[in-house]
């Protein structure tokens, strides 16, 4: 921390040695961490490496991943969706629906895809157009769209989707590369342009670090944030399409607790809860993080809710590391 | 603006009304005070946890960890009834408060000292404490066989014609009222919730007060949690799952701003209270149980739109007089 002089603004010539910035930032962190795990891992379980093994292991989270790239945008702008897991229960029941009625494998996406996004306009709508606090709204859209979810289906459930509908769970593009791991690569990759290489990416960051001042510069705030959760409604509805498929049936209870590991990845990704920073590298990582360590203790045998215990020390042991370092350092310095 | 806090709560009271009355003009049994009395100790655990959430979001801050931390210490109690039966059940309900505020001061502590958002830390105590509730249990269940008597008949008992759970929610109402009108430390929760640099200007912990907030319900977790183990005297790795936003819920109907700063021990009272009403008229009119969720749905954005409008109007007087002055 060097002081600058009282008198007249400085603004420093460059940030951070590239270098130095490289190798102690929050993203190679996390690639440590993952290398770990997965080290950890090999030497645990003789099953675990094997193309076969990993390749199941993407199941893990690819669903929730491909939700948390949209919901990464959404926290950076400092606003946050708990509705999505609620999304894809309607989305889901909507899908059974025409399913009922008839409807084959390329309606039952759209009306997946398009319960998603109508979901999340209106989550859009409520935010910026009534402005009102998002995380009343999504809590509120959370117990609603699951409520009508529940409605429709009550103790019931939707079975008998068509094979070629099963694929988009279970099939696999070529080898050991599932259709649901080639959609989130390429989704992931969309992300990243769209975040840390356009025009509309750096006004999701304007927007995190001072709302204010981004209205003034002539960003339409409200139009971005609604386009957000539009988005977000569009990840949760091709994860609704996804989850479905692989799993061949619909229940309202389909999906539940998907919004906090999707928070939890992107806070794992080092995107600031309070908004304005956070990668899409990150977010990829962290997804890759949790999925290695479900899996892995999976193959120990560990019942899954011992492995919440993982994800939730994970989430608070990764954040308040740095800050107890930082802490650390004043106090000598 | 004491006047507008007053007639929110009217509103709420009388939209509670509408609902009894609409459902007693169908079914006349439903508002005999029996059945009134019910309701309301049905919904005492709710109305208890609504406030100690209260204090927390009045600090600008969120407890979504709540339902563990009823899930987990209500397990311990169970599991230590079911060893030692003869273990005094005041003592148990003590114990139950020092550890619930103790998993409340887990919270609080990270927030205060690390000052990580409370968001973050409670989503992690939030499968942290469920998940220790199957560590300790082993995923088997306590249930009504291994219990004893005193530990699942003391909150049935009734005192002044009105059941020992009601009167939990009743005293424990007042001691939060008390704290928060009557008590410097609870108009620190408010200070900080309306203004966080001025508070500090005053002199007040920020920090600390929502370390002491978050204490707070962690206190009336634990002791919620004993509650709820032996109303339905079962105990398991489910008990209350996401149970968390139905609190939150109840403050939102309430009317207690997530901005901080502003709610009542009142409206959050009437806000559990709306839910728990809703909640039992439902059956008796014929509507399928699986109504419910939507319905507090509707709730929450029907009560958050109408309590947006009323907090806008209130920022627009205080910068009009503003540029008066």
């Amino acid at each position: 921390m060097t002081d600058f002089p009282a008198t007249g603004r400085q603004l420093p010539d460059r940030l951070d040695k590239p270098l130095k910035s490289a190798v102690l930032s929050w993203e190679s962190l996390l690639v440590l961490v993952a290398l770990a795990i997965f080290i950890a891992n090999s030497f645990a379980s003789p099953y675990f490496l094997n193309e076969w093994s990993l390749s199941d292991m993407t199941f893990n989270f690819t669903e929730k991943a491909l939700i948390a790239l949209a919901m990464a945008l959404v926290i950076i702008t400092g606003e946050i969706d708990l509705s999505v897991a609620s999304i894809i229960a309607l989305a889901s029941t909507m899908m059974g629906v025409a399913l009922g009625m008839g409807a084959d494998t390329p309606v039952l996406v759209m009306v997946g895809v398009g319960v998603g996004i109508l979901c999340g306009a209106f989550n859009g709508f409520l935010i910026t157009g009534l402005k009102l606090p998002s995380i009343v709204v999504t809590i509120g859209t959370m117990s609603l769209f699951r409520g009508i979810a529940y409605i429709v289906l009550g103790d019931q459930s939707f079975k008998g989707y068509p094979a070629s509908f099963s694929w988009f769970g279970q099939g696999y593009v070529f080898w050991v590369i599932s259709f649901e791991l080639m959609l989130f690569v390429i989704a992931a990759i969309i992300f990243y342009v769209l975040l840390q290489h356009t025009n509309f990416g750096r006004r999701v960051y304007a927007i995190g670090n001072n709302a204010t001042a981004a209205r003034f510069s002539g960003v339409r705030v409200d139009r971005i944030k609604f386009v957000l959760f539009c988005l977000t409604g569009l990840m949760s509805g091709i994860a609704a399409v996804l989850l479905t498929a692989r799993l061949g049936s619909t229940r309202p209870s389909i999906a539940e607790g998907f919004e906090l590991e999707a928070v939890t990845m992107v806070v794992l990704g080092g995107v600031s809860i309070l908004g304005g920073s956070g990668t899409i590298i990150g977010v990829v990582l962290a997804a890759l993080i949790m999925g290695l360590v479900t899996f892995g203790l999976g193959l120990l045998n560990v019942p899954g809710i011992v492995m919440s215990i993982f994800i939730g020390s994970l989430l608070i042991v990764v954040i308040a590391l740095p800050i107890l370092f930082r802490m650390w350092r004043q106090r000598r310095a | 603006m004491n006047r507008l806090f007053k007639t929110r709560e009217l509103w709420l009271a009388l939209g509670i009304l509408a609902v009894i009355v609409l459902v007693t003009l169908r079914f006349p049994r439903f508002s005999q005070p029996g059945n009134l009395l019910t309701i309301f100790n049905d919904t005492s655990i709710l109305m208890m946890l609504a406030l100690g959430q209260m204090a927390v979001i009045l600090t600008r801050s969120i407890d979504l960890s709540m339902a563990s931390n009823l899930a987990l210490t209500g397990m311990i109690v169970a599991m230590i009834n079911a060893a030692a039966p003869g273990v005094p059940i005041p003592l148990l309900i003590a114990g139950c408060i020092v550890v619930g505020a103790a998993l409340g001061a887990f919270n609080g502590i990270l927030v205060w000292k690390l000052d990580i958002p409370p968001i973050v830390v409670t989503l992690g105590t939030l499968t942290i404490f469920r998940g220790l509730v199957f560590v300790i249990s082993g995923g088997a269940w306590v249930n009504a066989a291994q219990m004893s008597q005193e530990f699942i008949q003391l909150q049935r008992g009734s005192f002044l014609g009105l059941p020992i759970l009601s009167w939990f929610a009743v005293v424990v109402a007042g001691l939060v009222y008390l704290l928060m009108t009557r008590t410097p430390q609870g108009r620190a929760f408010y200070a900080i919730g309306v203004n966080p640099t001025a508070a500090v200007y005053t002199g007040i912990n920020v920090g600390r007060t929502k370390f002491l907030a978050f204490v707070l319900a962690g206190a009336i977790s634990g002791l919620c949690g004993y509650l709820w183990i032996s109303r339905y005297v079962i105990a398991s790795v489910e008990v209350a799952g996401g149970y968390e936003l139905t609190i939150v819920a109840a403050c939102v109907i309430g009317g207690v701003s997530i901005a901080g700063g502003i709610g009542t021990v009142a409206g959050a009272l009437l806000g559990a209270l709306f839910l728990g009403v809703v909640n039992n008229a439902l059956p008796v009119i014929g509507v399928s149980p699986f109504w419910q969720m939507a319905i507090s749905g509707a709730a929450i954005l029907i009560a958050v739109v109408l309590n947006g409008r009323s907090e806008r109007t209130k920022g627009r007087i205080i910068l009009k007089k503003a540029a008066a002055a």
